[in-house]
Order: C-alpha cells, then structure tokens, then sequence
C-alpha cells in the first residue's frame, strides 16, 4: 500500500514538472490548439468525400464511422501529449548512456520512464474528440445510454492498456538498435491506420490489425460499445486481450533491462 | 561555380551517409504510409461499382504510384535547419565556401537513389496488381514524368528551406512545417485524389502548390491526364517551383542578416 502511495505522488511531482516545462512555452498552446483541429479536419475530410459517394461502407454509415475517428482523435491525443513525449526521452536517454541515472533511482525503472514527460498542451486534442462525438450522434439522431458509456469506458481502458505496452515493446526495441531515434515517427504511421473502422481492412492486413498489432481494440471496439453493437465475446476477448498484451509488454521490458549493456561504460 | 565543381563530393557524401544509415532510412520510407492507409478505404467504397471512373485497380494504380512519388520527392531541410539554427551548427557551414542551401539539397537529392530502391519493389507490385491498366502508355508522358518530379522535388524542397529561413527569426519554425503538412495532405491528392473532390470545390487544389507535389505527377504515371492538360499542369508547376525559389532565397538572404550565432 505504501507502495502505491509513493508512486502516487511520484506521479504527482513529474506531472507537475511537465506543467511548469509546458507553461514556459505558452505560445506552444495555441500552436498545438490550432494544429489539433488541423488535424482532425485532415481525418475527417476524406470520410466525408467517401461518404458522399456511398451511404454504408465495410458495413458503418457516416456517423458510425465518425465515433470511429473520435475515440481515433482521442486516443491520438494520448498518444502524443502522453506517450510520445516519454517515448523520445527513453530513446535519448539509451543513445547518451544516462539511462543509468534512471535505473539507479529507488523506484520502478518502467514506471520512471513512462511518466517522465507529458505535454498537457494536447489536451485540447480532446477536446477536439468531444466536439467529433457530438457531431456523430447529432449524425445518427442518438445518445449513448449509461451502459454504452460505461462499457466503452471500459474498452477505452483496454484501448489505452494495448497502446501503452506497444509503446514499451518499442522501447524495448530502442535497447537492441541504438540508431533509430525516429522510432516515434514509425508508431505514429502505424497509429494512423486506427482510423478506420476495422471491417475496411481485408485479409492479411485485417488479422495483423486485430491480433498482432491490436488497432481495431484501440478504436473499433469502444466504438461498437458506445454504438451498443459490441457482442459480449468482443467485450470479454478485448479485455482478456489487453492484459495479456500487458503482461508480455513487462516481461519483455524486465529482458531488455537485464541485457541492458549501457552506453557509457 | 564553385558550388558546382564541389558538387560530385557533395552528392558522394550524400549517398555514403544514406547507405551508412539505411536502418533509420527504411523506418523513415515505412512512416509514410498514409497511401496504404487510404487504399483500403478506398476500395471498400469502390467495391461494387466504380465512383466517377475510379475503380480498385485505378484506386490501387493511384495510391501505389503517390506512395513512390513521395518517397522521391522527400526532403527535411527544415528539421535540418531548424536543429543547426538552435545548435549554433550553421556557424561552422557559413564558413564554409558553398553556400549552405547547396548542402541541404545535395543531402536530399542523394538519398533519392536509396529510396527509389525502397520504393521500386510498391512501384512493380502495383504494375502486376494492375496488370498494367493503369500506367502512362504514351511516349510524351514518359518525357515529363522526371519534370514532374523534379518540380515536385523543387516545391517540396523549396518549401523546407522558406520555414527553414523563418526559424532565422522564430528560432523554432518547425510548427509552420506542420501547417504546410496538413495542407499538403488534404490538397494534395495524399488522401483523396482531386478528381474526386467535390464539384464546389475542385477549383482550390489547382490554385494550391500542394497538388504538383504528388496529384501530378501520380496522375502523369498513371496515365490519366491529356497531353494539354499534362502540359498546363507542367507549366503551372514550375511557375510554382520559380515563385518559392524566389521566396527561399529571399528570406534566407534577409534572415542570415538578422542570425545572431548561437553559441558562438
């Protein structure tokens, strides 16, 4: 329990750092406001064009595909204000050997480099996926009930559990093949395909996207949930499905760390 | 002058480094891979019939061909600049007798080959995928197709060195780059081919510089374009190419003038 309580707080004092960091650059705020509704216009664009020509596509009308970019907007805020900004100092810290400065400190070495640095500007990339949900449901002429909501929170979980331990497994990666800082870059393009509803992809594609490379829990399923077409299976797969993906994230990350060789000795 | 005689060692330096990093090189080809995100899309829509002209294998033609186009096309002086800016690292290259743009482009052009060798495998999958329907057949087309692309080239690049120059003033100019990005991917033809954009607006993109960087010359390889409009669009292009050369060499002059050498 004491346990929690100080990682708890260590959590609150590298939030807090990240705040101050981010407040020095207040003109970053609007930067990444107005990029933030760039894209999600540059998301949106192409599904309206398509949905011109065809009123169902791979089995979704328009407003079922727009949930789709929402929790797609959501979780790419995520991505970028939460993950990405630690991805690069993990990476950075492997290539200059101050990695082991993090590993010497008095806490668990995974937990330190995932909460390292935050960018709370994207925040408003939210935002941005709230606006997309109201839009959606104003689109399909419904409201989420409770049970939708809740169950798509639950997927949201799940969602965010898949792309954390991905995160981890690519820096595992970094470990191994020093060179590639622009490993962040490679996730993203990757993350770029959660953007349409799973049915589009076909064949080989479609099986990597659901089970090596779990985009349609990250995206599809939250949206099914909060559409309420989500089958129980699904709900008990994704769920079983992320904390697996969890576990085999952490024992690989244990790995890498234990044939960790250090950069500067 | 010298800047040409010192070109040679310029591009071989330019293609030891990209072989050198060929690893970071192929993750940087396999970022850019918004075409094979579209595709699919594309062809759920086009499944049962065609949508004015396009059907899979065009849209497959399409997306394959803007997949190659930007890989040849690429360039990332404004990161470049942006980092030597911060760095102080511009200090050294000023001394230098070249002028450092020089550098910059013979840096991107000598990556081309390297990626056009990533890139040819997508370019003959698409050929055999199509069965060749798609492809420009006619001996003219084959002539403007590097045009197009060095146009291509020219505008991409051009518009690396204009942010570039500005962080002479902003010391951080990498946030324009993204606005230009997210120009080019909705009106370039990156994510929806012009021809399908809507009739109210199918004007826009053709006054943009954004579509001759891809939608052109994709729509020049696979064959799509008449000979007059082929040659409008050339045209057209490399007024485009002209006004932001004007523009770069414009601010770079104008922004060295004003650079107060960080950590000098």
């Amino acid at each position: 329990m004491s346990q929690l309580v100080r990682h708890a707080r260590l959590l609150g004092a590298q939030t807090r750092l990240s705040l101050l960091v981010a407040m020095q650059y207040r003109w970053d705020f609007v930067l990444d406001g107005v990029m933030s509704i760039f894209w999600t216009i540059t998301a949106l664009v192409p599904l309206y064009l398509v949905f011109q020509e065809r009123p169902v596509i791979a089995g979704w009308t328009y407003g079922e595909a727009l949930v789709v970019i929402g929790w797609f907007t959501l979780l790419d805020a995520i991505l970028k204000g939460a993950i990405n900004p630690s991805l690069t100092t993990v990476i950075e810290h492997i290539r200059k050997g101050t990695l082991d400065f993090v590993l010497l400190k008095p806490a668990d070495a995974q937990f330190l480099v995932s909460t390292a640095r935050f960018r709370p500007w994207n925040a408003l990339g939210a935002l941005a996926a709230l606006a997309v949900f109201v839009y959606a449901f104003r689109e399909l002429g419904t409201a989420p009930g409770a049970l939708e909501v809740l169950t798509a929170l639950v997927m949201l979980a799940a969602g965010l559990l898949v792309l954390y331990s991905l995160w981890i497994l690519v820096v595992s990666v970094a470990f191994r093949a020093v060179r590639i800082d622009n490993l962040r870059y490679l996730f993203q393009a990757i993350f770029d395909a959660a953007r349409w509803p799973a049915s589009v992809f076909k064949g080989v594609v479609s099986f990597v996207f659901t089970f090596v490379i779990p985009l349609a829990l990250m995206t599809t399923y939250p949206s099914r949930a909060l559409l309420g077409t989500l089958r129980t299976e699904q709900l008990v797969g994704g769920v079983v499905g992320a904390l697996l993906f969890a576990a085999l994230a952490r024992v690989v990350w244990l790995r890498s760390i234990r044939t960790y060789a250090s950069a500067s000795s | 002058m010298r800047a040409l005689r010192a070109l040679p060692t310029l591009l071989r330096i330019g293609v030891s480094s990209a072989v050198a990093y060929r690893a970071e090189m192929l993750v940087w080809v396999l970022t850019t891979t918004m075409p094979l995100i579209m595709l699919p899309l594309w062809h759920a829509v086009a499944e049962e019939a065609p949508i004015r002209g396009f059907g899979q294998a065009r849209f497959t033609a399409y997306f394959l061909a803007a997949f190659v186009v930007r890989q040849v096309v690429g360039a990332w002086a404004s990161w470049t600049i942006n980092y030597e800016v911060r760095t102080g690292a511009l200090n050294a290259r000023l001394l230098r007798p070249i002028h450092p743009v020089w550098a910059y482009a013979t840096e991107a052009v000598a990556s081309i080959p390297m990626r056009a060798a990533l890139a040819l495998p997508v370019g003959i999958a698409a050929f055999v995928i199509t069965g060749g329907s798609h492809v420009a057949d006619t001996p003219w087309a084959w002539a403007m197709i590097p045009l197009a692309l060095a146009g291509a080239w020219g505008i991409t690049f051009g518009a690396h060195v204009v942010v570039g120059a500005m962080s002479l003033w902003m010391h951080q100019s990498i946030k324009v780059m993204d606005v230009w990005s997210a120009g080019f991917f909705v009106f370039s033809g990156y994510l929806v081919p012009v021809a399908l954009f809507p009739e109210w607006l199918r004007w826009l993109p053709a006054w943009m510089p954004f579509v001759y960087q891809l939608g052109f010359p994709v729509d020049l390889m696979t064959g799509a374009l008449s000979f007059e409009e082929a040659a409008r669009q050339l045209a057209l292009q490399w007024a485009w190419v002209a006004v932001i050369t004007l523009l770069a060499s414009v601010l770079w002059k104008r922004g060295l003038r004003r650079y107060g050498a960080f950590g000098g």
